[in-house]
C-alpha cells in the first residue's frame, strides 16, 4: 500500500479517536434526555479556554487544568439543562434545538468579547512518534486511548451502576419511571453533568492538537451531530462505530480529493443513510 | 382582513414607497437589508410554521447568491437568467432533500439535522471550488451599473427592486394562507396520519410549500449578492446563516404575515444599534446580547414579537367586548 495512503488510514483512525470522544457526551444527552444540545462543541470550547488560561496564564500544571476544565464544563452542562432546557421540556423538541441554538451564539460571541478571534496555543507540542516510516501524532493517540477509556468507563457506568441503570431506565421509558419513584429531574441534571463532564475530557485532548478560537465550535459541531445519528441516538456502540466510519472517510477522501470535498462526502453519506437507515447504521 | 388593516396596510404601503424621497444613504441602506432579509425569512416561514423546520436554507441562499455571480462573472450571463437557473436549482435540491424526508417521516430533529448537512455540503463545497469561487475569501462581481446586470449605482433604485420582492413574497405567503393548504398543511402539522387518512395529499402539500420556499430563498440570496455586489460562503452558507434565519423568522413570529419582516428589522436594527453604541471595541457584544434574547424569546415569547402583540390585542379587545356586555346587561 501507498505510504502516504497508510497514514491517511492511521491518521484516520486517530481522528476517529477525538471524534467518538467529543460524540460521546452528546450521544448521552441525545439518548436520555432525547434533546439536542447544539452548543455542544461551544461547551468544548469553554473547556478548552480554561486550560488555557489556567495552564498557559496562570501555570497551573496541566493535568490540574484539566481537571479544572471538566469540572467547569460538568457545572455549565448543568446550567444548560437547569436554565435553558427545563423551561422548554414541555414545548416541540425543535424548540429545544432552537434555545441551545440560541447559547451556540451567545457562547461564540461572549468567547470573541472576551478574548477575541485570535488563535491560541497552549505551547505543549507532543513529539510524533515514528512509525515504522509513517509519523503518528502522540497528541491524537492520546486522544484516542482516553476516548476508548472513556467510552468503556461510561459503558460499564451505565451497565453496572445504580445511578446508570436509572439512567437507562428513564432513556426507556420517561412515564412509567416516575411512577415508579425515580426522580427524572435529578436523573436529567445528572445525566446533563456527565455529559458537560465528558465535553471538558474532550476539551483537555483536542486543546493538545488545535488552537483554541471561538468559532472552533463550526468545524467540529455539524459532524458530531451527524455521527450520533447516523450511530442511533443514544447507541453508544453505534455511535463509536459511526465516529471511525466518518473519520475514515474525511481522512481518506483528504488523502483523495482536498479535506473540504472529503467532509461533503462524509455529510452526503449521512444524508443518505438517513434515509436508508433512519433508526442508525447499528440498530437491529 | 378588517377595514382597519386594510387602512393600516395602505399607510404603510405608502411610507414604504415615500422612503428613499427622504432617507438618508445610510438608512436606505439599512432599509434595502432589511426588505431581502425579511423576504428571506418569510420565505423560510413558509416552510417553518406548518413544523418543516428547516436548518439548512443557507443552502438555498448559497445557491442563490453564487449561481447568477458565477454564470455573470465568467460568462456574462445576465442575472435576468441567472436568478432563474439558480431558483430551478433550489428547486432541484429541495425535492431531492424534500422527497425523501417527507416519503419516510424525517421530522422534528432529525429533518433539522438533514437540512443542516445540506446547509454544510453547499458551504464546504463553495469553499473547496475556490479556484472558481474564490473560496473563504469570497468574490466580488464585475461591477457595470445597469439593468441589464441588476446592479444601480442609486441605492434608491434598488430599494424600488427589493421593497417590490418583499410585496411579491407577502402576497404569495398570504395566498398560501387563504389557500385550502393552509388548512391541509394545520392538518399534517398536527397529526400527519389522521390528515392523510382523511384525504389530504400530505406529500403534495408539503411538497409545495418546501419548493416554494426554497426557490424564494435563493432569489433572497441572489438580490442580497446584486447589492452587496460581494459573496462570501460563510455569510450566505452554513450553519451561522442558517440559524440566524430561523431565528429571526421566529423572533418576529413565523405564524404571521409581518412576523419575518419584524424579526428582520427587530435584528437587524438591533445588531445596528449596538454596533455603533459599542463601536468596535467590544467585538461580539452586539451578538452576545442577541445570543440571550434569542434564549429568552424561545423560553418566554415561542410565538414572537408580532404573535404577542397580536395575543396582546386580542385579549383586549376580548376585555373591551366584556366590559361593553357588563355595561349592557347592567
Amino acid at each position: 500500500m501507498d505510504i502516504f495512503l497508510l497514514e491517511a488510514v492511521v491518521d484516520g483512525l486517530l481522528l476517529g479517536g477525538v471524534l467518538a470522544l467529543l460524540a460521546l457526551g452528546l450521544n448521552l444527552i441525545f439518548g436520555v434526555i432525547d434533546v439536542v444540545w447544539i452548543c455542544y462543541v461551544e461547551l468544548v470550547m469553554c473547556g478548552m479556554y480554561t486550560v488555557y488560561w489556567l495552564y498557559a496564564y496562570y501555570g497551573v500544571p496541566f493535568p490540574l487544568a484539566c481537571l479544572a476544565a471538566i469540572a467547569v464544563v460538568a457545572v455549565l452542562g448543568l446550567a444548560v439543562h437547569r436554565l435553558i432546557i427545563e423551561p422548554v421540556l414541555g414545548y416541540a423538541p425543535i424548540n429545544q434545538l432552537l434555545a441551545t441554538g440560541g447559547l451556540l451564539f451567545f457562547l461564540q460571541s461572549f468567547a470573541t468579547l472576551l478574548f477575541g478571534t485570535d488563535f491560541r496555543n497552549i505551547g505543549i507540542r507532543l513529539s510524533p512518534i515514528e512509525l515504522g516510516e509513517i509519523d503518528v501524532s502522540k497528541a491524537r493517540l492520546v486522544a484516542f486511548a482516553v476516548a476508548l477509556i472513556g467510552a468503556g468507563g461510561l459503558y460499564l457506568f451505565l451497565k453496572k451502576s445504580f445511578l446508570g441503570t436509572a439512567i437507562r431506565a428513564i432513556a426507556e421509558d420517561r412515564e412509567v419511571m416516575g411512577l415508579m419513584g425515580v426522580s427524572q429531574r435529578g436523573i436529567y441534571l445528572t445525566t446533563s453533568a456527565i455529559g458537560g463532564g465528558l465535553a471538558g475530557l474532550a476539551a483537555c485532548l483536542l486543546v493538545l492538537q488545535y488552537d483554541v478560537q471561538p468559532f472552533i465550535g463550526n468545524s467540529f459541531g455539524p459532524i458530531t451531530f451527524m455521527i450520533c445519528v447516523l450511530g442511533g441516538l443514544g447507541n453508544m456502540i453505534g455511535g463509536f462505530a459511526a465516529a471511525f466510519i466518518m473519520a475514515q472517510i474525511i481522512s481518506i477522501g483528504g488523502y483523495y480529493f482536498s479535506i473540504e470535498f472529503s467532509y461533503v462526502l462524509a455529510f452526503l453519506l449521512f444524508i443518505v443513510m438517513i434515509f436508508v437507515r433512519p433508526q442508525g447504521i447499528f440498530s437491529r | 382582513m378588517t377595514a382597519a388593516a386594510r387602512l393600516g396596510g395602505a399607510a404603510g404601503l405608502i411610507a414604504l414607497v415615500i422612503v428613499p424621497f427622504v432617507a438618508s444613504q445610510y438608512v436606505l441602506h439599512i432599509a434595502i437589508q432589511i426588505l431581502i432579509w425579511g423576504f428571506t425569512y418569510t420565505a423560510w416561514s413558509l416552510m417553518g410554521r406548518f413544523g418543516l423546520t428547516s436548518f439548512g436554507h443557507g443552502a438555498f441562499l448559497g445557491i442563490g447568491a453564487y449561481v447568477p455571480a458565477l454564470l455573470w462573472n465568467f460568462y456574462g450571463v445576465t442575472p435576468w437568467l441567472g436568478i432563474p437557473v439558480a431558483m430551478a436549482a433550489a428547486v432541484v435540491m429541495a425535492l431531492l432533500i424534500g422527497y425523501p424526508s417527507f416519503r419516510l417521516r424525517v421530522v422534528g430533529h432529525y429533518f433539522a439535522l438533514v437540512t443542516l448537512a445540506l446547509s454544510q455540503v453547499v458551504l464546504l463545497s463553495l469553499v473547496a471550488g475556490r479556484e472558481v469561487t474564490g473560496g473563504s475569501l469570497g468574490m466580488t462581481i464585475k461591477v457595470v451599473h445597469s439593468w441589464y446586470a441588476l446592479q444601480f449605482g442609486q441605492k434608491s433604485v434598488f430599494y424600488g427592486v427589493a421593497l417590490v420582492v418583499w410585496l411579491v413574497g407577502l402576497v404569495i405567503w398570504w395566498r398560501i394562507d387563504v389557500g385550502i393548504g393552509r388548512v391541509a398543511l394545520e392538518a399534517i402539522s398536527e397529526d400527519e396520519i389522521a390528515a392523510a387518512s382523511s384525504g389530504i395529499n400530505v406529500m403534495r402539500e408539503k411538497l409545495r410549500v418546501t419548493v416554494i420556499s426554497a426557490a424564494l430563498t435563493a432569489l433572497g440570496g441572489s438580490l442580497l449578492t446584486q447589492y452587496i455586489q460581494y459573496v462570501n460562503p460563510e455569510v450566505v452558507s452554513g450553519v451561522a446563516v442558517s440559524l440566524q434565519i430561523v431565528f429571526a423568522a421566529i423572533a418576529g413570529g413565523m405564524g404571521t404575515l409581518l412576523g419575518p419582516t419584524v424579526g428582520a428589522l427587530f435584528t437587524i436594527v438591533l445588531n445596528e444599534s449596538l454596533r455603533v453604541l459599542f463601536g468596535t471595541h467590544f467585538i461580539g457584544a452586539a451578538n452576545t446580547i442577541y445570543g440571550i434574547l434569542l434564549i429568552l424569546f424561545i423560553i418566554f415569547m415561542p410565538q414572537g414579537i408580532v404573535g404577542l402583540i397580536e395575543g396582546m390585542s386580542a385579549r383586549a379587545a376580548r376585555g373591551a367586548d366584556e366590559a361593553a356586555d357588563a355595561a349592557a346587561t347592567r
